[in-house]
């Protein structure tokens, strides 16, 4: 049994990303505590709220260097992912500087509305074992109103009113924009890929 | 391309989908979980779960259904009724949930709009508004679930949407009343009224009554998402029939 831990932050909605990971058959449990995340053979980094909030959750619970320490596969989601990055615009606050590049907030002219909540396509995926039988085309469930900026560490992009990276790698470090316990098919593809790096 | 949705909505009594608010003996329809994944498989993009008994009773959702749902489905789902504290919320987000939705306790005291928003970020705050046109205006009504004690709001609907939108909801439902349960198709005046006014994501409610309805108010009202209840509880419109004509007639779906 692959066992994941999630980091615990106090923030809601992690209880989806639990019952994601044991649908697949995974031990997913829920942790603040550095030595357990530290042993853990995966970490996942959820995240809902905004990007200073959490930042400063992180910093109280003396996290900020474990996860910058990890060398397991680590996996960002949603404002998960963009907490890897060097830094936000929302907030404007430092994050955790594991991928190059700042978070911006979405440009999205009308008659676009924000944040973009729902169901969009995932472009240009490059091969890589966590996109690993996914498609272009594939539609995976998004809900946010800043973006990562596409870069040499994008693993797929989608776009609304400008491209964004709706994926990202450096390393052992991974990040999903979507989400992936709520996007069906091609979100279980992930974990599932997940669970075996 | 962001994808329209399509959202069915099912009332649940003690983890029961049960079909008409108003009616006193609830005709069950089947297992909540069973019938959120059949859903799920039919293509739905999400799934509004409303807790009939909950206001009546004077209590929250019953946060041991919202586990079970959220243990079972991988596409969004949103619960409403009852709630009226921003711990009632968090506890139903904490419980798998991914938004949640206020209706009447919103209008009772707004700022609980602002205290989600804060607690939970706006991505998973709806405001729920039913709305009645009256003398060429739109009016919000109040505990609508309950024949007995609906009544109007005393607030413009124009002016409720724009200030839920500004206290920090991330999306509107409107349930256009006059539209409701007739099948009529979906009030494109009114939801074109609100969408031109806000900027967040607006789901239609209330008249869908057939396919072409759909079309409408995607091509018409701009919608982001159309809920629809009995249609699909009766199999009325199947939804993997509907995204077909929807994608034909041009509008993108995800199938």
């Amino acid at each position: 049994m692959s066992q994941v831990v999630v980091i615990e932050l106090g923030c809601a909605n992690t209880a989806s990303v639990l019952f994601a990971l044991e649908r697949l058959g995974a031990e997913a449990v829920l942790s603040s505590d550095a030595s357990e995340i530290r042993a853990a053979p995966r970490v996942v980094l959820p995240g809902v709220g905004a990007a200073g909030f959490v930042m400063s959750r992180i910093h109280e619970l003396g996290l900020f260097d474990t996860i910058r320490g990890l060398t397991q596969p680590l996996m960002g989601v949603c404002l998960g992912q963009q907490l890897l990055f060097d830094s936000s615009e929302e907030g404007d606050v430092a994050c955790l500087g594991l991928i190059p590049g700042r978070v911006t907030k979405m440009e999205a002219p009308k008659p676009l509305v924000v944040p973009h909540m729902g169901w969009n396509q995932l472009q240009a995926v490059r091969e890589d074992p966590l996109t690993a039988g996914l498609n272009v085309g594939d539609y995976a469930y998004f809900v946010h109103s800043f973006v990562c900026p596409v870069t040499e560490h994008t693993l797929a992009q989608s776009t609304y009113g400008a491209p964004f990276a709706a994926m990202v790698r450096k390393g052992n470090v991974w990040g999903c924009q979507f989400h992936p316990e709520r996007s069906s098919a091609a979100g279980a593809k992930i974990l599932e890929n997940f669970l075996t790096l | 391309m962001l994808a329209r949705r399509i959202i069915p909505c099912l009332d649940v009594k003690d983890g029961k989908v049960v079909k008409g608010v108003q009616f006193v003996g609830h005709e069950v329809l089947g297992d909540a979980v069973d019938m959120a994944l059949r859903y799920r498989d039919e293509g739905a993009d999400e799934l509004v779960l409303y807790d009939i008994t909950a206001s009546a009773e004077g209590r929250t959702v019953d946060y041991n259904w919202v586990r079970d749902i959220a243990r079972a489905l991988d596409i969004p789902f949103c619960v409403a009724g009852g709630i009226r504290s921003a711990e009632q919320a968090v506890k139903c987000l904490n419980s798998g949930a991914d938004k949640v939705s206020i209706n009447s306790p919103a209008l009772e005291r707004p700022d609980l709009i602002n205290e989600l928003a804060e607690m939970a970020g706006s991505q998973c705050v709806v405001v729920g508004v039913d709305s009645r046109e009256l003398d060429n205006d739109y009016y919000v009504h109040q505990y609508s679930g309950d024949p007995d004690k609906i009544r109007a709001a005393g607030r413009r609907t124009l002016d409720w949407v724009v200030e839920a939108a500004e206290r920090g909801a991330g999306e509107i439902v409107l349930n256009c009343m006059n539209q409701d349960g007739v099948r009529k198709g979906y009030d494109i005046r009114q939801l074109r009224l609100v969408r031109d006014l806000i900027d967040i994501p607006l789901v239609a409610s209330g008249g869908a009554g057939a396919p072409e309805h759909f079309t409408e108010v995607f091509d018409q009202a701009d919608v982001s998402g159309a809920l629809a209840a009995s249609v699909f509880h009766k199999k009325i419109i199947h939804i993997p029939d509907l995204k077909r004509d929807l994608q034909k007639a041009g509008i993108a779906v995800r199938i």
